[in-house]
């Protein structure tokens, strides 16, 4: 036994303690109007007691990429590619050896507190059935795990909150009580989906602050996902910003924040509201929607709303490489920001008027009042 | 929660009471005059009517004669049989075991089967399954109950002899004997329910299991069953505990045919017979019975709403 122990240990710790590596990963749902590609290709790698955080609009397949991960999909989804979790490849799984797996070694806590919570089952239930489960403890051990479960994500009174439901909780609490579930069988991955996004902004911080800390104190992988570049500055290790089913910029979180390339990275930042900004500033948007994910472009998936756009990007979608001396700075774009090429394709637009909002932060400041 | 269930008791009184009026107003307005029909139409005299009017207290003004009778039936007095002048109560006693022992035989036999069959269908949606089921059902659904009861009669009575065809034992004299007179109308009772009941707890379910609770249940990495049973079963009975609800009126009315065509000795034969031999104040009685038991019933299917959701519980409808 021991042998072997040290023969997986060593075969990991020669891969830099990989506890998650993602290749290729395309999710497609068919349906009436076509193929629905929700991930397109994508490929990541994750250690364990690191946090990667997923950014993208809505519709940029981020949430679909997580749920992928874990193969929580509709049956009749079509998924390629492989997700090797700890040496095991998910995708060949057959359904009785996930189950083993979720909730035990990845767990998940979802965007909306007030619909991921049975609400006809008290709290207490809700904890201990994945212990009781997964770890075959009795009913009195499950429960007072529960207890030090709910103490340790900030419930006061876990004991009697163990015999209430979740509508007396406020959202807040509530959230607590998922990061208590998906933490209850000691998981080595946590995906966070929009943790913070239906909770007052009041309690965000605390969230994700709860979040961090467990996940540091436990050692685990997490993934938190987000629309919000805000909630991933201060607290992930790399970021992968996704667009239309494909990463388009990926980079230690402090790198990204220093040196964006891909111009649809750059709009996100924009789009953060400024404290420094006078009132009445009219937020920037990114106009125009994603493309439809039945009929994607031929080109770069960005080209329809991006300023930076020329007639090779129409034709040609850039591959996803890195800049050059930052093997693990990626990106995926022709006129990267902050490059003469970029630079010369910003000012040609300009130029020819095709430009109707400014997104130069320096700029950016119209008084509509 | 007991003050919600005590706050609906004025409105379950009224209730009561309209089903009441319109029972005892069934006397009056049946053609026919009941002195007759209690006399007979052969040697009488115009003397004998009215001395039999008085008697019966038919002269005093309508509202005077519904009081009374009111006052009657709340003691459970509901009168005597105008043929064998036994009391109309005792009657009901005597009947309503058996009526009860096949009403509640067919409705636990039909919860039995549509539970895991509306939930695995709901599971495996347009599976072969349920594909299956949608098929029989409609089948069963269209056939009257009547003809599925000689059906089996012939398949179950006359073909293989398992069963008696027709009468009844009383479950004090042999419980055996009781249960196969009871099975067969049970049956025939129960399974028209649940292609109803089917369909109804299917949709919910459907309903239920696209919730973010399930997803969340999924990736707890919890069996299918508990998902199915512990998880979503229980938000997906309010349509069916409505629908049961509403069925037991149903069920008492299948329970006319059904009795009828096995020869049981119960409240929907006791019924059918009265109206044949015009026993008028049977029937009042029995009806009045009947409904009152209806409106109790679906009020108390009203309060397990507050036991299957504790949000309305906490008065957070």
């Amino acid at each position: 036994m021991s042998e072997s122990l040290l023969e997986r240990s060593s075969a990991r710790s020669s891969e830099h303690e990989q506890l998650l590596q993602v290749q290729d990963l395309k999710t497609y749902f068919p349906t009436p109007r076509g193929l629905v590609k929700a991930v397109d290709g994508v490929s990541f790698e994750l250690e364990r007691g690191k946090t990667l955080g997923i950014v993208g609009e809505s519709g940029s397949g981020k949430s679909v990429l997580s749920r992928s991960i874990m193969r929580l999909l509709p049956r009749k989804t079509e998924l390629h590619g492989q997700v090797m979790f700890d040496g095991r490849d998910l995708t060949n799984m057959k359904q009785a050896e996930l189950r083993d797996v979720w909730g035990a070694e990845i767990a998940m806590v979802f965007q909306d507190p007030m619909t991921s919570l049975n609400p006809v089952m008290r709290i207490g239930p809700q904890i201990t059935e994945s212990i009781r489960h997964h770890l075959g403890v009795n009913k009195a051990e499950a429960r007072e795990t529960a207890i030090a479960l709910l103490t340790s994500v900030g419930i006061p009174e876990p004991i009697r909150r163990l015999k209430e439901y979740p509508h007396q909780l406020s959202g807040g609490m509530r959230q607590r009580v998922t990061i208590a579930i998906a933490l209850a069988c000691g998981p080595r991955l946590l995906i966070a989906d929009e943790p913070t996004t239906a909770l007052d902004v009041t309690v965000q911080a605390q969230i994700l602050d709860l979040l961090k800390v467990q996940q540091s104190e436990r050692f685990m992988g997490m993934i938190l996902v987000t629309h919000d570049l805000g909630v991933v500055a201060g607290r992930t290790d790399d970021i992968a910003v996704m667009y239309a089913g494909k990463i388009v910029e990926q980079a230690p979180t402090d790198e990204l924040f220093a040196d964006v390339k891909m111009p649809y990275t750059e709009a996100l930042l924009q789009s953060i509201p400024r404290l420094s900004n006078h009132s009445h500033t009219r937020l920037q948007s990114i106009k125009g929607r994603p493309p439809d994910l039945v009929n994607l472009p031929k080109g770069c998936r960005f080209a329809a709303r991006c300023p930076y756009v020329q007639d090779k990007c129409l034709a040609e979608e850039p591959p996803l490489i890195p800049i050059t001396g930052k093997p693990d700075h990626l990106y995926r774009c022709w006129f990267p920001v902050g490059t003469a090429a970029g630079e010369a394709a910003l000012e040609s637009n300009r130029a020819a008027g095709k430009i109707d909002h400014e997104i130069d932060p320096a700029a950016a400041g119209e008084i509509i009042a | 929660m007991a003050r919600q269930i005590l706050g609906r008791i004025p409105q379950l009184i009224l209730t009561l009471l309209a089903v009441s009026f319109l029972t005892f107003m069934l006397l009056s307005l049946i053609p026919g005059d009941p002195v007759l029909s209690i006399l007979g139409t052969d040697n009488i005299t115009e003397e004998m009517i009215q001395q039999k009017r008085e008697e019966l207290g038919l002269n005093d003004p309508l509202p005077v004669r519904y009081a009374s009778w009111l006052g009657d039936a709340v003691r459970g007095d509901f009168g005597r049989s105008q043929r064998t002048q036994q009391p109309v109560m005792d009657a009901i006693k005597e009947r309503l075991p058996v009526t009860v022992e096949i009403g509640l035989l067919a409705l636990t036999g039909a919860l039995l089967i549509t539970i895991p069959l509306g939930s695995y269908t709901a599971f495996r949606a347009n599976g072969i399954a349920d594909r299956v089921t949608t098929t029989v059902s409609f089948a069963l659904r269209s056939v009257p109950g009547f003809v599925l009861a000689l059906l089996m009669i012939y398949i179950f009575a006359v073909w293989l002899r398992l069963l008696p065809a027709t009468g009844w034992t009383r479950l004090t004299v042999d419980p055996v004997r009781n249960l196969r007179s009871a099975l067969m109308p049970a049956l025939v009772l129960g399974l028209a329910e649940v292609t109803a009941y089917t369909r109804v707890l299917r949709s919910d379910m459907i309903a239920t299991l696209q919730q973010d609770f399930i997803i969340m249940a999924k990736a707890k990495g919890l069996p299918n069953w508990r998902i199915l049973f512990k998880h979503a079963l229980r938000p997906s009975m309010f349509s069916l505990m409505t629908v049961v609800g509403l069925n037991i009126a149903a069920l008492v009315g299948g329970a006319l045919i059904v009795e009828t065509i096995f020869a049981l000795p119960g409240i929907g034969r006791l019924l059918v017979d009265s109206i044949y031999q015009r026993d008028l104040v049977m029937v009042q009685g029995v009806v009045l019975f009947i409904a009152s038991s209806y409106v109790i019933v679906n009020f108390l299917v009203d309060t397990l709403y507050t036991v299957l959701d504790p949000r309305i519980r906490h008065g957070r409808a």
